[in-house]
């Protein structure tokens, strides 16, 4: 069931993504991490397809690996949950080149479309911003996604987090590659380190 | 608080010796949930120039915390307690299909003169845990050993890509101890 007014998921991750230089993304385990497929594959994308609840934290590790570089957490409303505490954690490191974006559908979209807590109680922008992150966005225009996706790129004053309620709608799945060597070797070696 | 029975010495060099391993293998994060087994470790992870030390609010943030530092070429430790593990298990699983590098000092409790019973069943099965996981488990049980076990245990964690686990024996730490 999709409500009205509510934005594409597909052309918000693409337009994240549309012009992203030298960005390190980090999909959520589901359909986000299609999502940064369909917007084209690259080889610093990380997709996840297990560890449910671990993007954000990924993000983190990485952020502070690579302090110039932005890195960018595209995920959904059940991985966040999940991974709550890690806002904490982000919030307490406040890593300036850390955004995190939340695809908000208020349902577990892979296993049935059963609602999600986001749908009636918990309001991940004033979680994020009680975990210390300041810049916590509730996100509902394209205009206001574009503007997220320029901020993305300043990384020095993160980290940033934005809520964007999507629509709901089942969309064709992309699937990525499920070899998680191959995804962190690639990141790695375009980010110039060699094999052990 | 810790109180060691069998020793007189409050204040043990081992945790010294750790840090001055990890830094020697270049790790550069150090992911923890706070431990009083751990602390003066912590305390010098914190205070140091080239580690940071990163404060969890459970366990397996630090798992997948240290997948994303290797994708950005960082390597790190996690350090937790016994009962942490538990919390670890799903999280535990990137790691071989990851293959990034991993190395946890896990303080023990529930071993050796423990007073708690509910540290007792978590305690009891770290190690079976660790091991149904892919993770290689090794234990140092007095302050001796420390250098070598964690020397052996950093080498193949970062060396060899080999999933490791340092147990530090309750026997080492001390039995916790409160006094009314």
């Amino acid at each position: 069931m999709s409500k009205a007014n509510l934005l594409d998921r597909r052309q918000v991750v693409s337009t994240l993504l549309a012009d992203r230089k030298d960005i390190v993304a980090i999909g959520g385990l589901g359909a986000s991490t299609n999502d940064m497929c369909a917007a084209g594959d690259h080889a610093r994308n990380f997709y996840l397809w297990g560890g449910m609840g671990g993007a954000a934290m990924i993000g983190l590790g990485l952020a502070l690996a690579q302090p110039k570089l932005p890195v960018l957490v595209i995920t959904g409303d059940g991985e966040m949950l999940m991974g709550m505490g890690g806002l904490a954690t982000i919030g307490l490191q406040k890593p300036a080149n850390l955004s995190i974006v939340v695809l908000d559908n208020e349902a577990y979209g892979e296993t049935g479309g059963q609602t999600s807590h986001t749908s009636a109680a918990a309001d991940l922008v004033g979680i994020a911003r009680a975990c210390g992150i300041e810049d916590s966005r509730a996100v509902t225009t394209m205009a206001e996604v574009e503007a997220f996706a320029t901020a993305v790129h300043d990384v020095s004053v993160g980290p940033r987090f934005a809520n964007v309620k999507i629509d709901s709608a089942s969309v064709e799945r992309i699937l990525p590659t499920r070899d998680g060597t191959y995804i962190v070797n690639r990141i790695r070696g375009d980010l110039g380190f060699q094999p052990i | 608080m810790h109180a060691r029975a069998d020793a007189p010495d409050t204040a043990p060099n081992w945790p010294d010796d750790i840090f001055a391993t990890l830094q020697r293998f270049d790790v550069r994060q150090v992911p923890y949930v706070p431990d009083a087994g751990h602390s003066k470790l912590i305390q010098r992870v914190l205070a140091s120039s080239t580690m940071r030390g990163i404060a969890l609010t459970t366990e397996e943030e630090g798992v997948a915390l240290l997948a994303g530092a290797w994708a950005g070429g960082q390597r790190g430790a996690l350090l937790m307690q016994s009962s942490g593990v538990g919390n670890c298990i799903n999280m535990l699983s990137l790691i071989p299909i990851l293959r990034f590098p991993f190395l946890t000092l896990v303080t023990m409790r529930g071993e050796w003169g423990e007073f708690n019973p509910w540290q007792v069943p978590m305690g009891s099965t770290t190690q079976g845990v660790f091991e149904l996981s892919g993770v290689k488990v090794l234990r140092a049980s007095n302050a001796a050993e420390v250098p070598a076990v964690l020397e052996a245990a950093a080498a193949q964690a970062y060396n060899a890509l080999t999933p490791t686990a340092v147990l530090l024996s309750q026997r080492l730490i001390g039995a916790k101890v409160f006094t009314k």
